[in-house]
This record gives C-alpha cells, structure tokens and sequence, in this order.
C-alpha cells in the first residue's frame, strides 16, 4: 500500500514549525502564487470547483459558504475553529501542534480570498502547545511580511490573532463559538442570521475547520484537478481519519474520500488487536450511529456512509471489538453530552442526564426491561426538539445500539449486571 | 488586586479591543499566576473590564478550564473519554486516587495535586492520555501512574 500525504506530507520533518524550515519546505510558496496570479474572486470559484467540503463535521461545500458573504462593504471576518473536542477526533491538534505554519498559511489565502481583512484562530483551551505553537507561528508570520498591512507588498493586509477557549464542548458550534470569542458563555445562538450576514461583532464571518484551510496551500499549488482527481462526485479529495479504540495501530490517516472502511482499518490502522473480531465500528466521531461488521466495505464519502446509515462527521473512527461492551461503550459516550451540555435548551439538558443515568443503571445490574423503551422515549423527546445539534448528537451510538445490539440491553437486565464484568478495559494487551 | 493585572487588562483590551473578548484572555493570565480564581479575583476582574461581578461570574463559571477552587500545583486531568476507556482510563484514575489518598475532583492536602476528569482530550492516538497542567502525557497505561505523578512540568 502506498500512502500519498498532502496535509500530513511533512509529518517526519523535524523542526517543520519553524518558520526557516517550513519555507524550505516550500512553505508560503501557494501564498505567494496566490497574491500573484489570483483575484479573490477567482480563488472562490477554485475552491467551489474543487468540491472542497467543511471538515469539521457537516461537510458543507467551502466554497459555497464563503459565497454567502454579503456585499455590503462591511469589515469581514475569519474564524477558524480549532475547538477539537468530538470524541475519537485528533486530526486538528495534530495540525495545529506540528505544522502550525501550513494553517497559517491557509488562514492567509483564505482571508484573501474572502476579503476578510481580520482572522481569528479558536483554539481549544485544552491545547495549550498548540495554543504556544500558534502565536508563535503567527508572530513568525507577521516577522516575515506574511501577516500585518501590505502582506508582500501587495494591497492585501490582514491581522491574526489567536484566542483561547476555557474547556467547552459546545464552542465547536459556530455561533456558540462566536459568543465564546465575544467574552460570553458559549450558549449557542438562534440562526438565522447565519454568521456570513451576521457573525462575529455582527459583521460578515466565515467559521470554517481547521483541517478545511489546511487544504488550500496545496489546493492552489495543484489546482481543483488535483482535487478532483480523488474521491467521488460530491465527495472530492482528501480527508484525514482518525482511528482509535481496539485497533494495532491508532493514529492519523489522510485518505483520498471513498477509500472503503475495511481499507482504513486493516491496512492504515493495521487492523484489529490479534485474536480479537470487530463488533461495531463509530465512523465519525461520538455523535455518529454505528456501522456493522458487514458493512466495512462501506466507501468512506459523505455520501456513501450517510446510505450506510451512519455519518462521516469528522473523520473520528473509534473501533470496538467483540471484548468491548455496547452497554458500557454508550453510556461512556452519552456521560460525555451530559457533561458537555450547555444547559440552555430543557430537551438536551434533562434528556442527556436521563439517558446517562439510565444506561449507568443497566449497565451495572439495577435496570429493567421497561429501562429500554424508556431510552427510546427519552430519545424521541431529544431528536429535533433541541436548540442546537448538541441534543441530536448524543443519540446517534445510543439509537443504533438500541437497534443492533438490543439483546446485549436485554441480557443486562436478565443477568443482573454486565455479562463482560462491568469492565471497558480489559488487560489482555497491557 | 495586583498592580500587574491593570497592565495586562490594557494589554488585552489592547489585542481584542470589541465586545468583551478581551475577559477570557485576562482570565486565563491570572489563572495561570494565581492557580484559580477566587470570589475577589472575579470582582477585580469586573472592575477591571467596567462589567458586572455578576456577569464575570457567569462566564467563568461555564468553562471548566475555569477554576472557582485552589488548585494543587500539579493538575492532572485523567481523560475518561471512550477510546481512554477502551485502554483502561477507569483503572488508570484508580490508581491515582489510591495513590494520592483522594477522589477524583479533589486535592491532596499538602497542595501538591488536584484530579481531574477530563472529557476526550483530543489524543486518543495516545489511549490512556492524561495532562499534567494541560501538557500531555501517554500512553499512561493503569501501572505507570506513579511515573505520571512525578513528571517534571512546567506549570
């Protein structure tokens, strides 16, 4: 298998975040193309032709956001979303931490492109060396002609600044993102307005994912060709999963889109633990349904994992084995929107608590049959209901484990407590 | 209030002049000198930003990065996330608490370590991770938790 990397090409590069080694990496070189041969304009329409999609999870066309900026003379906005926090999801901190400059320069391009004359990096308070990396790179930037007025001599000026979160969840949402970024709590906001009319300060923004501007440095130095060389259709390009759980080899994959899940867990991750058989596979991060053992050849595209009945989210691929309890492994997943609930909306705030407490019941021997439907009810009062998609994202493991593997539920319940012993871990491997 | 925090309440003010963005900088400079920050830190930090105690309050009291008790001065944050859990996280902040004498939210009595859950930390490459003041350490399997009590950290 040969592994082609173009976001995750200079992983083995030492020193490749300082500023000297990143240019002789050919660093800034797709920033200076880009103020040389393109209008921002026609930068829009590379990225719309590329097909380029949000990684952060909706996977919304990038190049069709930042068409939605209007044109009212207003100053605009970019932020970046660098609040990584989706269960199974790594790939941004890598980025950011290792080659903070390849963001930079993306952030650059980008802003060009968008007209935005201000950006700002969201980084999750939890990162405190990518927080240091990022300042560092950005103060780099500024010392080089990269950031500040008249960027390369040209016209173009902009500012970068790096702001750091406190440790929430829920400020991965845009507009909760945008009320963190204003010196609020990170409760989300109604839409519309959307950010592009009305974002950050009020003014035009665009909140695109980190591992999204991370594309642009190569996608102006191949072209939207490139891009669509790989993939499908709707789902063009590269994107990095991350794979963790019961796997040999846990880590970082950039994968043209399509390559089949079989592909990314055996050969990139080295397949599961030896003697072990894979009993479920989240695909997307902890907000995803489950995929089955008989769908692995499931292509990893938006498209194709949405038919499959699950999500490609962000690219966090947790794997479960037959040693792993479903039980178990959903009540840990739904704790997690309990704790990370912001608490504005009544469905998510009291639901995420009901189901947590429930699933804990169950799993350690104290449940009853009539637990399962109420699961499902409290469910159904959850999926739509919210204010936000934090509520609708704590249901995707739980609903498809209701479905898939009902009589493990069941067999808790009869048993009186875990069939597996109450335990997540076990110590073979360690 | 200490004369420095005017300083760096410009110097924010400064850096993100709009709204209140300049708050959570300022919050997250004291922490870090201060290890947390008090009902009196939190009403210098008002007066400082021209905003309501009130207001203050209810910022810091959303995030968890945000400390409303004293902390130790070592913080471990024992990610409890899935995939942790899948690589013995459980175990490994069992270890912890027996080794420290404390529960999980508490702190030793000298001052030396606060416990903390943390939500996924974003490194589940690293199953079982843990941070030590927000620095990484992992894999941290269940056995070496007396090696990640004695790592040297800035703080």
């Amino acid at each position: 298998m040969s592994i082609r990397h173009y976001l995750l090409r200079n992983r083995d590069v030492r020193n490749i975040d300082q500023i000297d080694v990143y240019e002789a990496h050919e660093g800034y070189v797709a920033l200076r193309q880009t103020l040389k041969e393109y209008q921002p304009d026609e930068l829009v329409a590379m990225v719309k032709k590329s097909g380029l999609r949000g990684r952060g999870g909706a996977g919304f066309p990038t190049g069709m956001k930042w068409g939605f900026l209007p044109n009212d003379g207003r100053t605009r906005y970019l932020v970046v979303n660098s609040d990584e926090a989706e269960p199974g999801t790594f790939k941004d901190r890598e980025l950011i931490e290792e080659n903070p400059h390849q963001l930079v320069e993306g952030i650059i391009i980008s802003s060009y492109a968008t007209r935005a004359s201000e950006a700002y990096i969201y980084c999750r308070g939890e990162f405190r060396r990518g927080a240091e990396q990022l300042r560092r790179a950005v103060q780099e930037a500024y010392d080089h002609g990269y950031l500040g007025k008249h960027i390369l001599g040209t016209e173009f000026s902009l500012d970068l600044k790096v702001y750091r979160g406190a440790g929430a969840y829920i400020c991965g949402e845009e507009s909760a993102l945008l009320e963190s970024l204003e010196g609020k709590r990170g409760n989300p906001r109604l839409k519309p307005p959307f950010p592009a009319v009305a974002g950050l300060y009020g003014g035009p923004t665009v909140v695109n994912n980190v591992e999204t501007i991370c594309n642009l440095p190569p996608l102006v130095t191949y072209g939207p060709e490139w891009y669509t060389s790989m993939g499908t259709e709707k789902s063009p390009g590269l994107k990095i999963m991350s794979v963790s759980g019961r796997v040999r080899r846990p880590g970082n994959y950039e994968i043209p889109l399509a390559t089949p899940l079989r592909t990314l867990i055996e050969e990139y991750a080295g397949g599961p633990i030896p003697g072990r058989t894979i009993k479920a596979v989240i695909p997307g991060g902890s907000s995803v349904p489950l995929l089955m053992p008989n769908q692995l050849d499931t292509p990893l595209d938006y498209e194709s994992v949405i038919k499959a009945g699950s999500m490609l989210g962000s690219g966090g691929c947790i794997v479960l084995d037959d040693q792993v309890c479903i039980v178990g492994a959903t009540a840990r997943l739904v704790r997690f929107y309990r704790e990370e609930s912001c608490g504005k909306c009544t469905p998510c705030r009291e639901g995420t608590y009901w189901m947590t407490d429930v699933l804990e019941r169950v799993e350690h021997g104290m449940g009853q049959n009539s637990d399962l439907d109420l699961l499902s009810d409290v469910a159904d009062n959850i999926a739509g209901k919210c204010f936000c998609p934090l509520g609708d994202a704590s249901l995707g493991v739980l609903v498809s484990a209701l479905k898939h593997f009902r009589h493990e539920f069941e067999a808790h319940v009869a048993g009186h407590g875990c069939p597996m012993g109450a335990r997540l871990y076990d110590t073979v491997n360690h | 209030m200490k004369p420095e925090w005017q300083v760096w309440a410009k110097e924010a003010k400064e850096e993100f002049p709009r709204a209140n963005s300049a708050l959570m900088p300022l919050l997250h400079r004291i922490q870090l000198e201060e290890g947390w920050l008090s009902d009196a830190t939190i009403a210098d930090v008002a007066q400082l930003m021209g905003l309501p105690v009130q207001y203050v309050e209810s910022v810091v009291s959303f995030y968890s990065l945000f400390h409303q008790q004293p902390m130790g001065k070592k913080v471990v944050h024992v990610c409890v996330g899935l995939s942790c859990a899948l690589a013995g996280s459980d175990e490994l902040m069992h270890h912890l608490e027996q080794r420290l004498g404390i529960k999980e939210g508490q702190s030793t009595a000298d001052g030396a370590y606060t416990l903390l859950e943390a939500e996924c930390l974003a490194a589940c490459d690293k199953a079982p991770v843990a941070q030590v003041n927000l620095r990484y350490v992992g894999p941290v399997s269940p056995d070496d938790a007396t090696q990640l009590l004695s790592e040297e950290v800035t703080s």
